[in-house]
């Protein structure tokens, strides 16, 4: 499509995400969360949907949900109620689900995102609701059996967060959500694995000329496991609507599954009937009063958030925003870095390690931070001898991969392996007037003023020390020699 | 006199004594039903071996001497009841071999205390009617003339207490359907206040209106039943928290200068003769003990039938959603694929009445009516419940007929839901206002056929309720006739 | 008849409802149902305005259970009860995605 075209329309973009909670239990029974288990194991009377069987709701699902609810800007409900949503399906037990429709526990909060398009926005959050999650339907290849229904997921908590139709692209829609992702996170509420779906994303979109106050008709992307796979059907389906508008055709109001394999969205119509969900408050469940002092209580367990991290980082540490951002995009990792602060005194020096030599051995290991075998303390070790001129910066790094594989101390293995740096003017002396002696053409060389041979020479001296003579004063030596 | 004959607590006292054995009861209890139940059909499972275990043990427990209260005697419940490995169908096709894998909290507590479960009563189909005529097992008939009906839905707990097969049983009452049966029955039944008595375990009908409640022959058998009910359980979020009392305690305390409320709204016309007649002689006998009897006024009493069959049907439908034969109960699957699978399995599964509730409920919630009739029902019952509010800063209870005639004749309303559901009248405003009711039997229609009364009671006021029928009772001999069969 | 509620809408809240009717059925319940809403067509007798509706008659809040792991009942109880069973889980007939 060529970006005239695309540039006459503004694109509208509303999102709702189910974030499932990393709570022990699930919403209304005691059964265990625990994700793979054998089909089935973790049910009960309340998560089958048998007679007789009345749900209870977990107070930690409430207070995660307030946790959410301060981290976005929302207000918390002084009262909400439950409500059942009605409608049949195989992983749905009691053929209704217990959700949140009239007085959700959080309503009315925002998100501050910035992209290259538009800048600073602000992205409105209508309300965050808890709800219990469904089932899951597998195939069967026996023959007689159709679908088999695992219960293991139905009634883990869900929390359910619509954003107001503020995004204006893609790259806005991404943002909003690696923002939410991030958050969730960092209240360790969500283990945010989009694969697995425990952040789960359903985008309405719709287009409108420039210029035109009503919006466009919407169409919903259901549930799409990855960033990439957001932003692309996003924009595939902009498109979409773009050209049916251009020749004459008309958008409808439709549930759209989006293909990974082609990059596509296709229709569910036909396949789903009109829905009249009948909500009515649950009966079996009593009203969720919260006073100011229960939020004030939780307030008080949440940690900082990102954004406000960032800022700290930033004028604390005198780090670039962008620098900054790199190491607050997990809260893990931002509270390492913290934890090296603590110890070593030059903070850029830490982030540069973190960001680097940390990062890469995470990467090539492919172990999470909560599993690193190179403590804060540890790398501090080395931090702490590079300053004080006991090794070499490029020594450190060799320090540091032994580190990782044996878990030794820093002062340990540059005594084990003999990494002191030499620092012993007549040693070096000795050794650069060995090297001089052995290169004279470039002694020469230097002497008539060939002055990038001088790295040569550092080289040869640090090769001959097996890196360990100071540099600092090889260079001062160096100097003196060859210039005398 | 037989061993069937011995009331609750003349069981309870004689089994301390060792003068009687809980084998030996429990046989003589299994022995009526085996006599009887051939023309009441109170039954829908028979739990004999079990029954006889449990007795043995009861009795190895007795001997010992550390026998909680119930230890030893035979009871029987609604087959509403979820009770662990054995059947419990609520009297529907759709439910027909389903075997629980748990106990609901009131049938735990009645084993700890070391009832012995007989059996399990027949009902209507899902608790959904008002003579016991919607069963797929068939009507239970009235103790006292088998062509009429016993009352419902708790029919069959009512006729088996009438007809001496167990001394108390437990029922549910949604709208009356304990104290409706009771009345019919000639025995006495109570409904608690919504949240004494947990709900977890029981099959829901209509859940914020549902509550469980004893039915038995005297008002002292009721407190003991009660007694081993009620309280707080953590399972049910609706349950209350509040400390239950001594229910026998105050037994005894009379009436004297007592105030008891006669609402004129249940006095007009449509009320049988004889049922007036009959509860105008218990404000006789309650002013001659001492008691002040004063008119007081439920104004929105006519459209409780109305507000009732709206809410109860509403939330009905959803709690009947889970009835879709994929995790328990019958399927039927034509094999054209899973809506076929829902829609035959349900519409074969369901008893007439019972489709009949769940397509006004699923009417009422949906989408362009919720407010005209849900939400209306629900603000409705806000003024219904204030009227008894109201009334209650005036009088300590509420004296009322329970239904507007004796017991009618099978088949005789079956043609005609709504008239159906206007017999209701009388008992359903308790379930929706929440409050406590007890029925008690205050006389006997020229054919025979017994009548009831209801005392209503402020929330929570149980005992309040007891000692006053209680001093009624020990003035009377209706609750010592015994129907032949 | 006082015409509440059509054949059309009774075979619409039936499907919802997930219920067949055969058609002398139908027109049955139309007319119970009819009934039926004009009865409780009287509670439009009554000025509502600004009253709360009530849900539970019993005032109760915030009943909540503590985030702790209690027993499952196990899979073998779990589809005890299943009209159809496979590799530990329910069966239901092919749905259709």
């Amino acid at each position: 499509m060529s970006d005239t075209l695309r540039d006459k329309y503004e694109v509208v973009i509303g999102l709702e995400v189910h974030v499932q909670l990393t709570t022990q239990t699930k919403i209304f029974c005691g059964c265990s969360t625990e994700y793979g288990s054998s089909p089935n194991s973790h049910t009960c009377p309340v998560c089958l949907g048998l007679p007789g069987a009345l749900p209870v709701l977990n107070r930690q699902v409430v207070e995660n949900a307030i946790k959410a609810g301060l981290a976005t800007n929302c207000n918390i409900a002084p009262r909400s109620i439950f409500a059942r949503k009605n409608y049949f399906y195989p992983d749905l037990p009691k053929g209704y689900q217990i959700s949140q429709f009239e007085l959700p526990i959080c309503e009315h909060g925002y998100l501050d995102i910035e992209t290259e398009g538009r800048g600073k926005q602000r992205i409105g959050i209508t309300r965050i609701h808890m709800e219990e999650d469904a089932g899951k339907l597998l195939h069967s290849d026996e023959a007689g059996v159709g679908s088999l229904v695992d219960l293991n997921r139905a009634c883990t908590p869900l929390l359910e967060v619509v954003s107001e139709p503020d995004m204006r692209s893609s790259d806005e829609a991404i943002a909003y959500l690696k923002q939410l992702h991030q958050i969730v996170r960092y209240l360790d509420i969500c283990n945010g694995n989009l694969e697995e779906g425990s952040f789960r994303c359903d985008a309405n979109v719709s287009v409108r000329p420039y210029g035109q106050k009503e919006f466009g008709t919407r169409a919903e992307l259901k549930n799409i496991n990855s960033f990439r796979f957001i932003k692309e059907g996003i924009e595939y389906e902009v498109e979409r609507q773009i050209e049916l508008i251009e020749d004459g055709d008309k958008v409808v109001q439709e549930t759209r599954l989006f293909d990974s394999d082609s990059g596509t969205t296709r229709s569910m119509r036909g396949k789903e009937e009109a829905h009249d969900y009948r909500y009515f408050p649950d009966p079996d469940l009593v009203p969720l009063v919260i006073k100011d002092d229960w939020i004030t209580q939780v307030r008080g367990t949440m940690p900082e958030l990102p954004q406000e991290k960032m800022q700290r980082f930033i004028s604390d540490f005198e780090l670039p925003g962008s620098v900054a951002e790199v190491l607050t995009a997990e809260r893990n990792f931002a509270e390492y870095f913290e934890a090296c602060t603590r110890l070593h005194k030059d903070a850029r020096t830490c982030a540069n390690w973190v960001m680097g030599d940390i990062q890469r051995m995470l990467n090539e290991s492919g172990i999470d931070i909560e599993q690193i075998p190179v403590t804060p303390q540890m790398l501090c070790g080395i931090l702490e001898r590079i300053a004080d001129n006991t090794i070499s910066g490029k020594i450190g790094k060799q320090v540091f991969d032994l580190m990782w594989e044996s878990s030794k101390s820093a002062d340990a293995i540059i005594e084990e392996r003999g990494l002191k740096q030499v620092t012993d003017t007549g040693a070096i002396e000795a050794m650069v007037d060995e090297v001089i002696a052995a290169n004279p053409a470039q002694a020469q060389e230097f002497r008539e003023g060939k002055d990038k041979l001088q790295g040569f020479f550092v080289g040869q001296v640090m090769k001959a020390s097996r890196g360990k003579a100071n540099p600092a004063m090889v260079n001062e030596l160096l100097c003196k020699k060859l210039r005398s | 006199m037989e061993l069937t004959d011995l009331t609750l607590h003349e069981m309870i006292r004689q089994l301390r004594e060792g003068e009687i054995t809980s084998v030996a009861l429990t046989e003589a209890s299994l022995a009526r039903i085996d006599a009887t139940d051939k023309n009441l059909n109170a039954f829908i499972t028979i739990c004999r071996d079990e029954a006889i275990e449990a007795a043995r043990a009861a009795d190895a427990r007795l001997a010992q001497g550390d026998a909680p209260m119930l230890t030893g005697v035979p009871v029987a419940l609604k087959d509403i009841f979820i009770t662990e490995g054995i059947r419990t169908t609520c009297a529907s096709k759709i439910l027909a071999s389903f075997i629980p894998p748990y106990d609901g909290t009131a049938v735990r507590k009645l084993k700890e205390l070391g009832a012995v479960i007989v059996g399990k009563l027949n009902m209507d189909e899902f608790a959904m009617g008002s003579s016991n005529e919607n069963s797929a097992h068939g009507p239970v008939r009235n103790p006292w003339n088998v062509d009429r009906v016993p009352g419902g839905s708790s029919g069959g707990s009512a006729a088996c207490v009438a007809a001496r097969q167990v001394p108390a049983s437990l029922g549910t009452d949604t709208g009356g359907s304990i104290r409706q049966p009771a009345s019919h029955c000639g025995v006495v039944g109570l409904k608690p206040t919504y949240g004494r008595v947990s709900r977890y375990g029981v099959v829901a009908f209509a859940s914020s209106l549902d509550q469980v409640g004893p039915l038995a022959r005297n008002v002292r058998d009721c407190g003991i039943m009660l007694q081993a009910v009620a309280g707080y359980d953590p399972a049910d979020s609706t349950s209350v928290d509040t400390p239950v009392p001594d229910y026998l305690a105050g037994l005894e305390g009379g009436v004297k200068g007592m105030k008891i409320g006669l609402p004129q709204e249940y006095f007009v016309s449509g009320l049988d003769p004889e049922v007036k007649h009959a509860v105008d002689q218990v404000v006789e006998v309650y002013r001659s003990m001492g008691a002040e009897v004063v008119e007081v006024s439920l104004p929105h009493t006519r459209y409780a039938v109305s507000c009732y069959y709206l809410i109860a049907t509403a939330e009905a439908s959803s709690n009947l959603a889970r009835y879709d034969g994929v995790r328990f109960g019958e399927r039927v699957d034509p094999g054209k694929g899973l809506k076929d699978m829902y829609t035959a399995t349900r519409s074969q599964g369901f008893g007439d009445e019972v489709k009949r509730r769940i397509m006004l409920g699923t009417y009422a919630l949906s989408s362009g009516y919720y407010d005209a009739y849900y939400l209306k029902a629900q603000k409705v019952r806000t003024l219904i419940r204030n009227d008894f509010l109201a009334a209650f800063e005036e009088v300590d209870c509420i004296l009322t007929p329970v239904a507007p005639t004796p017991a009618f004749a099978l088949g005789d309303k079956t043609a005609d839901p709504l008239q159906m559901y206007l017999s209701d009248i009388f008992t359903l405003s308790a379930n929706l206002a929440g409050i406590c009711g007890m029925s008690l039997p205050c006389g006997r229609a020229e054919d025979g056929l017994p009548i009831g009364f209801q005392l209503l009671g402020k929330p929570f006021a149980e005992a309040d309720l007891l000692r006053t029928g209680y001093a009624y009772e020990q003035t009377q001999e209706w609750h010592t006739a015994r129907p032949v069969i | 008849m006082a015409d509440k509620i059509t054949r059309e809408e009774v075979e619409h809240v039936a499907r919802l409802a997930r219920l067949e009717f055969s058609p002398a059925e139908v027109d049955a319940l139309t007319g119970q149902m009819d009934t039926i809403l004009a009865h409780v067509e009287q509670l439009n007798e009554l000025d509502t305005e600004g009253v709360e509706p009530t849900s539970h008659a019993v005032t109760l809040e915030n009943a909540f259970r503590p985030d702790a792991v209690t027993h499952s009942i196990g899979v073998d109880k779990a589809l005890k009860n299943a009209p159809l069973h496979a590799d530990g889980c329910f069966g239901v007939p092919k749905v259709i995605e």
